[in-house]
């Protein structure tokens, strides 16, 4: 009382601003320059990832392809003549590459192309290893082709390709053992000549993984079908198991210790590093319940472990966010309690659940450690079946494809490990797209 | 929730039936040195068979071997890729696990290059100097004294004045082993250091191998693409290399000579190119003819079209066996191994 009553009054008008004043408005600025330099920072380092990523990967949807002119002949595919698909496999791919290379040098002569220094072996070096064997499955699903002459697209190599994107150089070529300058020559050439061009390559979405010596023709199919198994496996397994622990929990259970320790366990096992969950899932699906590698029921039972107290947390926060008069009102005229919780309350925290349940699948999407302790970053070529029975064929994960791709030696990889990024953000922001609906949509506020 | 229960039931059903029956692709894992030359058989095998693409794993000559000693059975895979020999320890927990035919596939011979960026100095490497530059003793006027050489001159004044800086393979790798017994020991003797170790109580030279630890050397615990860009990042260092890495970037990095010879498949092949090593893989004879192609799929890698000198695998970098028809009769035939000489 005596500070305030000692006080002098205050000098001067009211309008003018004194050094007190002008102190904490300057520290409000500052601290909103702090705020925004932050932001900044944030947004600066996004629009780099992004950037970096697209400029890097964006070219892995594009590939150079030729457009051939191929002559079956009968003399090389099917000599009996019968076109016995028995007697018709007995030629292998190189059977097929030889085709495929005399098509090429056919098509340079007819163009008139002429190239100094160029080998035969350069020549055959244009075409992707991949080309012999698409055309080898497409004949002998049709042996019809054969006396005929196919006008097909086919793979350029990938340096030819890592040429025409700009990632190879003539001066690079002079040192690199896999690609000569006369190829690149040849390249210009047959570009002018319209048989060789840059498409849009969807195959990088459809088709498999492939080896090192022909990345041009590896794609994303086996990763995404596998990834959206084990999605499948961790939604049927989660959603249901995590909803139900939540009801319980919140309605039913009593409040003592054991509860209080089952709910700090829950909010632990969220915070637990992934790959904890692929080491638990080795030794419990793989060597002791004797499920197979690479599989991806494995992978979801294992990213199911991690999703449930993720799905189980935002599950019990929407339940408490119902009101308790919606409860006590449908107690009053006569419910259970069971049929409050499941006529009234689960419907109305329905929203909150699924934007939870979907966070959580984008989570495990993006997942890889665990996935590496259980075979998931195998080199997988077949298609995984259709469901139940795929689910025990091995596949690969889009989060393991990129990992897998930026460990190999051949540059172009590192390209397609890029797109394969892409992909992924595409699908990961899809989902979260999708949660932000939902929640927008459905959400009621009390 | 009935619906959900059934779907849940319905794959703990599939999940029964499923895993009794019987695997019918081959599960291979190691090596991730071998990894791209199983990867090219793999897809060209399920390019030109009936049987399912073989699935190949990486994980580590070592993480591999053990995997194929887990047991007899389709939850165990059929072949062990390695980049080094396998051990007695290996062949004993086979043994207790009841793996006791395994056959021994020689595919061919790696090199071990040493690399800068392409814009770096030229360098003619020798075991020793090697050895005088990253172990943590080395001889100084016929004492053993603790290693101080700043730059690849004060080890050989042959060498560019270069910082030493050098990126060398982790010890869980295969490539690691063949450079400390190919490189540091063959050092270690030839600078007279592992006589003076032996002479001072260290019966077996273990000092050989002991690198100094004050950043000159570098331990890469990932794989080469790794070491590749660490040395782009310093422009003066050395990294170590596979040869496969090396030809398929040799745009990128410029190797150096090892005793005056240049790395290349020829002078590995002929075997003066000092730094290389054999590549194995390794099958579970108790397989054969239970999964199905496996028999089809070994004579497959070791066949002229495939491991030859004109095979895609030579193409990617592998020095192709000189005794290949030697390999080709012991898998036709299905021989088993033999007790390690």
């Amino acid at each position: 009382m005596s500070v305030l009553a000692t006080n002098t009054p205050r000098k001067g008008s009211l309008l003018a601003v004194d050094d007190r004043t002008r102190r904490r408005n300057a520290a409000e600025r500052r601290f909103q320059i702090y705020g925004r330099i932050a932001i900044g920072i944030a947004i600066a380092a996004l629009a780099v990832l992004l950037f970096t990523i697209v400029n890097n990967g964006a070219s892995a949807f594009r590939q150079t392809f030729l457009v051939l002119d191929i002559p079956l002949e009968e003399k090389v595919l099917d000599k009996s003549g019968t076109r016995d698909i028995e007697a018709m496999k007995k030629v292998t791919t190189i059977g097929y590459g030889k085709l495929i290379d005399k098509a090429l040098q056919d098509a340079i002569a007819a163009q008139g192309i002429a190239v100094e220094g160029l080998t035969d072996k350069d020549v055959k070096n244009m075409i992707s290893k991949e080309a012999a064997g698409l055309l080898r499955d497409r004949v002998l699903s049709q042996p019809d082709l054969v006396g005929q002459t196919l006008r097909a697209k086919v793979l350029a190599n990938g340096r030819i390709d890592g040429y025409i994107k700009g990632r190879v150089s003539y001066e690079s070529a002079e040192r690199d053992s896999n690609v000569t300058p006369a190829q690149l020559r040849l390249a210009d050439a047959l570009k002018d000549a319209g048989i060789l061009s840059r498409k849009f390559n969807w195959d990088f979405i459809t088709t498999a993984d492939a080896s090192e010596l022909r990345p041009e023709s590896a794609g994303l199919g086996v990763a995404i079908l596998g990834s959206a198994y084990m999605m499948i496996v961790v939604l049927v397994l989660s959603l249901p198991i995590g909803v139900a622990t939540s009801i319980y929990l919140e309605e039913f259970a009593p409040q003592n210790r054991f509860t209080d320790l089952i709910e700090v366990n829950i909010s632990n096992l969220a915070a637990v590093p992934s790959i904890v969950y692929g080491i638990l899932g080795l030794a419990l699906f793989i060597n002791f319940a004797g499920l197979p590698q690479s599989a991806p029921i494995v992978g979801g039972l294992v990213l199911t472990l991690m999703t449930l107290p993720r799905i189980v947390i935002p599950t019990r926060a929407a339940l408490r966010s119902v009101p308790p008069s919606i409860r006590d009102a449908a107690l009053g005229i006569g419910a259970s309690k069971m049929q409050s919780v499941m006529h009234h309350v689960l419907p109305l925290a329905m929203p909150g659940i699924l934007t939870g349940t979907i966070i959580g699948l984008a989570q495990a999407l993006g997942e890889s450690a665990p996935l590496l302790l259980i075979g998931m970053v195998a080199f997988v070529r077949d298609f995984p079946g259709a469901p139940p029975e795929g689910f025990f064929d091995p596949a690969a994960a889009l989060p393991v494809q990129v990992y897998n791709w930026t460990q190999r030696s051949d540059p172009a990889f590192v390209e397609r490990a890029s797109g394969a990024i892409i992909v992924l953000l595409i699908f990961l922001l899809a989902m979260n797209a999708v949660a932000i609906v939902l929640r927008r949509k459905f959400e009621r506020r009390w | 929730m009935k619906s959900v229960l059934l779907t849940v039931s319905a794959i703990a059903m599939a999940t029964i039936t499923t895993s009794a029956e019987a695997r019918d692709q081959i599960q291979i894992a190691g090596s991730s040195t071998v990894l791209p030359y199983a990867t090219i058989v793999a897809e060209l095998f399920g390019e030109n068979f009936d049987f399912p693409t073989p699935v190949v794993e990486g994980g580590g000559s070592g993480a591999g071997r053990k995997k194929l000693c887990e047991g007899v059975g389709d939850t165990t895979i059929d072949i062990a890729n390695s980049s080094s020999r396998i051990k007695q320890s290996d062949i004993d927990l086979c043994a207790q696990n009841g793996v006791n035919e395994i056959m021994e596939v020689r595919i061919g011979y790696d090199g071990i290059v040493f690399a800068s960026t392409i814009d770096g100095a030229e360098f003619a490497f020798t075991p020793a100097d090697w050895y005088g530059a990253l172990a943590a003793k080395v001889m100084k006027d016929g004492a053993l004294v603790d290693n101080t050489a700043k730059t690849w001159a004060d080890v050989n004044p042959a060498l560019p004045a270069q910082d030493i800086l050098a990126f060398i393979p982790g010890t869980k790798h295969g490539t690691r082993e063949v450079f400390d017994v190919k490189v540091l020991e063959a050092g270690c003797e030839a600078t007279g250091a592992a006589e003076a170790m032996k002479a001072a109580g260290d019966e077996k030279a273990e000092g050989c191998l002991s690198l100094r630890t004050d950043g000159a050397s570098v331990d890469i615990d990932g794989d080469y693409t790794e070491t590749l860009a660490r040395i782009d990042a310093n422009r003066n260092a050395i990294g170590v290399f596979g040869l496969s890495f090396y030809q398929n970037n040799t745009d990128k990095l410029r190797v150096a000579t090892m005793d005056g010879i240049v790395p290349s498949t020829e002078s590995i092949a002929s075997g003066e190119y000092p730094v290389s090593r054999p590549l194995y893989f390794y099958v579970k004879n108790a397989h054969l003819g239970v999964i199905p192609g496996l028999q089809e799929y070994i004579d497959f890698f070791v066949s002229d079209d495939i491991a030859g000198p004109d095979g895609p695998l030579a193409a990617y970098g592998l020095v192709s066996d000189p005794e290949l028809a030697k390999t080709q009769e012991m898998v036709a035939a299905g021989t088993p191994m033999g007790p390690l000489n």
